[in-house]
């Protein structure tokens, strides 16, 4: 079937572990919006969901890094993290092992991914599952971008990953939602923690909205961590996204920054239709 | 400098409830399989998170090292502050890709910008 939905959503782990600090209006404003995407999915009759996410040394590291990883099991448990931490209970998400297979086999035939059979998820996809499927009832098939250990994924290749996610998404009997997870600018877990470079996202959100490839897969490492800090290379998922979307535009359901989250909390989607 | 090993044992230890009760238990013996150095060793036994930070191990990895020793959010962007301060900018790794000086680096700079 062809692709239901595509998103991206922020997935900082102060969203979830430090929302008592936050500024409650403008909080449960950005948690209303991710309960706009979760009614998205839903009435998209999606049957299983795709997180293109960066996740953050909890299964990838500098030992064995992979440029591209898809899950391929029937279940994967997280949050990896101390749950009093991120204040999310232990869960078990239910996965779609022969479902990844053949996703990860129409994938194979342009973009060389590695694909796992254990994953334990990490805030990258933990806080917006959270939100997003928070009866962990849909099953997932998570991908991750390397965006954590350079040399990083180049953004043409994470382009490339996006459009072999669209094709293999319609190639299959089932309806695919995705959602890509991370950024945009942010300095998170350094000295930096807080700082958000507003006027990049926003110039960032409208490449993505009008989903130009050219301006999107233009941006440069150096210049990412001079003005987004290391957490703006996780655009990679967004721009995944872009690729998987076909050409559609899109919309920002919400952008603020919120200090204590670290991030510029985003939700936005593409018009499918 | 081996940061490599550094964030090797941290990531895993960061995974791992086992061998997180064995660092408590004994923290320099869990170190005897990592090739790390004697000030990354002492880094990682204090624990000196500024250290650990100025050496250039990611925060991916390191916040959750503070969180296992029970440190406060606050408190673990203070002393990253506090090791960038002691021991300069960060040496290696990704944020050493432009220099990686510090907020108070950071912000005395701008404020002389403005003022120029
Ligand atoms: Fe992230």
């Amino acid at each position: 079937m062809p692709l239901v939905y595509a998103g991206v959503c922020s997935h900082a782990p102060g969203i979830t572990g430090r929302a008592d600090q936050a500024d409650p209006e403008v909080r449960d404003r950005f948690y209303a919006a991710f309960d706009g995407m979760r009614a998205d999915i839903e009435e998209s009759g999606a049957e299983a969901l795709v997180v293109i996410a960066a996740e953050h040394f909890a299964n990838f590291f500098m030992d064995n890094m992979p440029t591209f990883a898809i899950g391929m099991a029937d279940f994967y448990d997280g949050p990896i993290e101390d749950p009093g931490w991120l204040a999310i209970d232990r869960f078990r998400a239910p996965g779609n092992r022969d479902l990844s297979r053949r996703i990860i086999t129409e994938v194979m035939q342009t973009v060389d991914v590695s694909y796992a059979e254990e994953w334990r998820f990490d805030h990258g996809i933990a806080v917006p599952l959270h939100f997003v499927t928070p009866r962990f009832d849909l099953p997932i098939i998570p991908v991750n971008i390397n965006c954590q250990g350079p040399p990083l994924t180049p953004l043409p290749r994470a382009w490339a990953l996006g459009e072999a996610l669209r094709r293999a998404a319609d190639s299959v009997p089932e309806r695919i939602a995705v959602i890509g997870t991370g950024g945009i600018s942010h300095w998170p877990a350094t000295p930096d923690s807080g700082k958000i470079n507003e006027e990049w996202d926003r110039e960032f959100l409208d490449r993505w909205c009008r989903n130009d490839h050219d301006a999107l897969v233009d941006y440069d490492d150096l210049g990412i961590y001079a003005d987004a800090g290391q957490g703006g290379f996780e655009i990679r998922t967004f721009v995944a996204v872009s690729a998987a979307a076909g050409g559609a535009s899109g919309t920002v359901a919400f952008y603020a920054p919120i200090p204590i989250f670290a991030v510029g909390c985003t939700i936005a989607s593409y018009d499918l239709a | 400098m081996s940061l490599y090993y550094v964030q090797k044992f941290l990531y895993e230890l960061n995974r791992d409830p086992d061998l997180q009760a064995a660092y408590m238990a004994d923290r320099r013996d869990v170190l005897r399989p990592y090739e790390v150095t004697e000030e990354e060793a002492d880094a990682l036994i204090g624990p000196d998170i500024g250290l650990l930070f100025h050496l250039g191990v990611n925060g991916q990895i390191l916040m959750h090292f503070a969180a296992l020793h029970q440190i406060e959010w606050a408190d673990y962007l203070a002393l990253m502050r506090d090791g960038v301060a002691r021991h300069g900018p960060v040496r290696e790794g990704v944020y050493a890709m432009t220099g990686y000086e510090g907020v108070d680096a950071r912000r005395s700079r701008s404020e002389s910008d403005e003022g120029a």
